[in-house]
């Protein structure tokens, strides 16, 4: 206890004096105006990564690659915050039957190294991106254009007879028209992901060296990168969009870990952080004060089933009643307040905040806690087989806790067994659901591609869709999916989703938990830091102090 | 003396072979698919997988995988390319290397330079209160985990004091250096303190020392020369192999003081199954190891030279 005390009056004691040499620096040399004043031309300094790959810009799919590309790279459209459409390539992007899209481009657009945006930039880049011989983990993004299975067969080895999509027509130097093989009401805000960026001439003379050094057409030009360092942008002043920067450059430095840039943060060194690590978290509202941020994004978590496995598929398929119950006996508010430190919101349905067409309550009572009526519904739904659950989660991604605790929660709840089922890593949970080897149930997560509500449902819960690897399928679901999906406006398709959103619930095909959220900060040299409903920094908004 | 060398350049081969082999094996015994790992959660279709596994390489056969990456190494100098970023094996070691070479450089002379002297006052004063206060003073710093010794310095020294930057910035100066270069050596400075204290004290008491002071020799050549040539002995023994542990043992230091250097590699490796990389780093480690412990063995003939090699 003496020691205790003592420690701390030491503390103290070190940071009164800091505290008054800082004031005494701070009256001589920068003076009261200095530190309002903003530098238009000031560089700013964010956290990030290694990209994984190269950057691509029909393979940049993770957040540290893609939080560079969104800089370097405008697309046609992108979205606001309630999930319109912002034209920013574009001049129109229009359709009467949502099957044949019509583009205008802006007049004047340049690359970074001066050439024209044209409507062959858009063409070529999407042929390129689509074609199965170039590998790029983006390539289905095109795949509702027409002509997509012969630039792009799904099966293994399977060559591609064509190098060019059938359903892309240049019109002019700044008109293009798409054709898909079937109608997509909101294809137009597909248009805003990074696939669809165009690219310059120079990137098919030499593709290794374009992925190292990107020529975008975005707000900001590739200046550097430095391998595991760091990579610089700086201001294109050529830039005609909407989104014009509003500082003169990023760096984007790399961290070993949350808690190291976390320091760096606090010394002065680094401007923003875009994730706080967990040992920080509860502390980090009192350290940054209104620089600390929280802010709800469009992804979501879910415990997703495994209609495969014995336990539910074997003698008969499991009545959804028994995962209504299940989802009934975890208590989401008290898990995210206390284990999840807050950092997310307990979820009310399928589709996340932000995204057109989101409803709240879309579950209804299944994500409420209450035992009683969990234990009710079970029972009714002819039980747990075998009394026993697992949830199968990666080790290395910080979701042990959570898991626990859901764990607990369903055991007090219903006394029904509940274990955590870990893998060592990503890798191998991902192998263990792609070989149906998930024993009961895995706990999943989606990040909006697109802010319509269609992204939340028919990408996860669609038959053999991308992110559907539990198997779950229902024809009657699907009929309903396609007849979204055909609707001839986008307003109606969103209703549409969202009448199936409120059915999900009949289903079950997987558990709501919560909404992801944005726990970041940054340093008092800048201001106007916002993030996006993909959870990602607005570079281009950051002001830099002098 | 020649022969001698001779035959352990010879031995280093198979050794080499072995343990690439057996590195090879278990990455790709490792349950995950590397490549399938880059999609996430959204899944890629067959195509598409098949396509970057044929162009790694990921789909021949484990041995043609091995003799194709061995052919590489020895023939063209050349270790492969990464699964993710197609950045060529050697570049990104010869990223990390030469941090992590001044980062185990710095620990190494620290932990020489204090170690040994700490050993030699402890072990001329054998049981006396210098004695007990290195004895326990080594083993606090045995006892304190890496982890915990990194925070409280960075505690003390970055945010309260001010005297250093908590990280090492990417521009990776010397002066950065030395704070995760003080935790990195510091076990190693324990055990090198100790290992000297007890030489020295053990041969305090034999024969030759008693003739040397009998012959009237002065201090200073008795414990200079007679007494710590031959009780280094040990103590370089533990500093040689220690070089290869602080060439790739440092996953904890580099991540507490973000460097980006040998250890965070390994560990990234891993996670990511980059096989190639992990394998070149091991290579490149297992040469500095046998190089090392060749110096070493040599070393001996120079210290005692009642140690020779035929």
């Amino acid at each position: 206890m003496r020691g205790a005390k003592s420690a701390k009056w030491v503390v103290g004691a070190i940071v009164v004096a800091l505290a008054a040499t800082a004031c005494g620096g701070g009256k001589s040399d920068s003076g009261k105006g200095g530190a309002g004043a903003i530098d238009p031309n000031g560089i700013f300094t964010i956290e990030n990564g290694e990209p994984e790959k190269p950057l691509y810009t029909g393979d940049t799919m993770e957040s540290y690659g893609s939080a560079v590309m969104k800089g370097l790279y405008s697309t046609l459209v992108d979205y606001k915050a309630d999930g319109s459409l912002e034209m920013v390539n574009a001049e129109s992007v229009s359709t009467t039957d949502s099957k044949t899209w019509t583009v205008k481009l802006k007049q004047g657009w340049t690359f970074h190294d001066g050439t024209p945006v044209t409507s062959k930039s858009y063409v070529d880049a999407w042929n390129w991106n689509a074609n199965v011989n170039n590998a790029m983990g983006l390539a289905s993004w095109f795949a509702d254009i027409k002509g997509f299975d012969k630039v792009h067969p799904e099966a293994e080895g399977a060559k591609p007879t064509a190098d060019k999509l059938e359903g892309l027509k240049i019109v002019d130097d700044s008109t293009f028209t798409i054709e898909l093989s079937k109608a997509v009401p909101y294809f137009g805000h597909k248009l805003a992901y990074i696939s669809f960026a165009p690219l310059a001439e120079s990137f098919y003379k030499d593709t290794k060296a374009a992925g190292q050094a990107p020529v975008g057409n975005g707000p900001y030009k590739f200046k550097s990168w430095d391998h595991k360092k760091q990579i610089e942008v700086v201001r294109y002043d050529g830039y005609k969009g909407p989104n014009k920067a509003k500082n003169g450059g990023v760096v984007f430095k790399n961290y070993t870990g949350l808690e190291a840039a976390y320091e760096d943060l606090k010394s002065g060194n680094l401007d923003v952080i875009t994730q706080v690590g967990p040992k920080d978290l509860p502390v980090y509202r009192q350290d940054l004060g209104d620089r600390a941020v929280d802010q709800p994004y469009s992804a979501i978590q879910t415990i997703a089933v495994a209609f495969y496995a014995d336990q539910w598929s074997k003698p008969k398929p499991v009545d959804p009643r028994v995962i209504q119950g299940l989802s009934m006996a975890i208590d989401r508010a008290t898990i995210t307040k206390t284990v999840l430190n807050g950092t997310r919101e307990p979820a009310t349905g399928w589709v996340a905040k932000g995204v057109l067409g989101y409803q709240e309550n879309a579950a209804g009572d299944v994500t409420k806690y209450d035992p009683a009526k969990a234990k009710e519904l079970i029972k009714a739904g002819g039980g747990v087989p075998g009394n026993k659950i697992s949830i199968q989660f990666n080790a290395d991604g910080g979701h042990k806790e959570w898991v626990e605790a859901v764990c607990n929660s369903i055991q007090q709840a219903t006394s029904i067994q509940c274990v955590g089922d870990s893998k060592p890593d990503f890798q191998a949970d991902l192998t263990a659901r792609k070989t149906k080897q998930v024993k009961s149930f895995y706990r999943s997560g989606w990040v909006l591609d697109y802010p319509v509500n269609a992204n939340f449902i028919s990408d996860l819960f669609r038959t053999g869709a991308g992110g559907n690897q539990g198997g779950f399928s229902n024809k009657e679901l699907d009929a309903k999916i396609a007849a979204a999906d055909s609707a001839a406006t986008l307003d109606e398709s969103v209703k549409a989703y969202q009448a199936i959103e409120k059915e999900l619930v009949n289903y079950m095909p997987s558990i709501p938990m919560w909404y992801y959220k944005v726990n970041a900060g940054y340093s008092e040299k800048v201001s106007g830091v916002k993030f996006g409903q993909d959870g990602e920094p607005i570079l281009t908004g950051v002001e830099v102090h002098k | 003396m020649g022969r001698y060398v001779a035959r352990r350049l010879l031995q280093m081969i198979p050794v080499f072979f072995g343990t690439t082999l057996l590195i090879f094996l278990m990455v790709y015994s490792l349950p995950g698919d590397p490549v399938a790992g880059l999609f996430g959660d959204k899944g890629a279709d067959p195509a598409t997988l098949e396509a970057i596994r044929h162009k790694l390489g990921l789909d021949q056969p484990l041995w043609k995988q091995y003799w194709d990456y061995m052919t590489g190494i020895i023939l063209h100098f050349d270790f492969g390319t990464q699964i993710r970023n197609d950045r060529p094996v050697t570049d990104v070691l010869g990223d990390a290397f030469p941090v992590t070479l001044q980062l185990a450089a710095l620990a190494f002379v620290f932990e020489m330079v204090f170690g040994v002297t700490l050993g030699i006052v402890a072990g001329l004063k054998a049981g006396r209160l210098a004695d007990n206060v290195i004895l326990i003073f080594t083993l606090l710093i045995i006892s304190i985990p890496v982890f915990v010794l990194g925070f409280l310095i960075k505690m003390v020294f970055a945010f309260q004091l001010g005297w250093m930057e908590p990280n090492v910035s990417n521009d990776q100066l010397l002066s950065e250096m030395i704070a995760p270069a003080v935790v990195l050596g510091g076990l190693s400075l324990a055990y090198v303190a100790r290992l000297t204290r007890t030489s020295m004290a053990e041969n305090l008491r034999a024969d030759y020392m008693r003739t040397a002071i009998a012959k009237g020799l002065p201090k200073r050549r008795v414990i200079g020369v007679h007494l710590m040539r031959n009780s280094m002995i040990p103590v370089i023994t533990f500093l040689g192999t220690d070089i290869g542990a602080l060439m790739g043992g440092a996953v904890v230091t580099e991540g507490i003081f973000n460097i980006k250097g040998v250890g965070g590699l390994i560990y990234e490796s891993i996670t990511r199954r980059e096989g190639s990389t992990l394998v070149g780093l091991v290579t490149i480690l297992v040469v500095v190891y046998l190089v090392t412990s060749l110096l070493i063995d040599l070393l001996y003939a120079v210290l005692d030279p009642r140690i020779r090699y035929a």
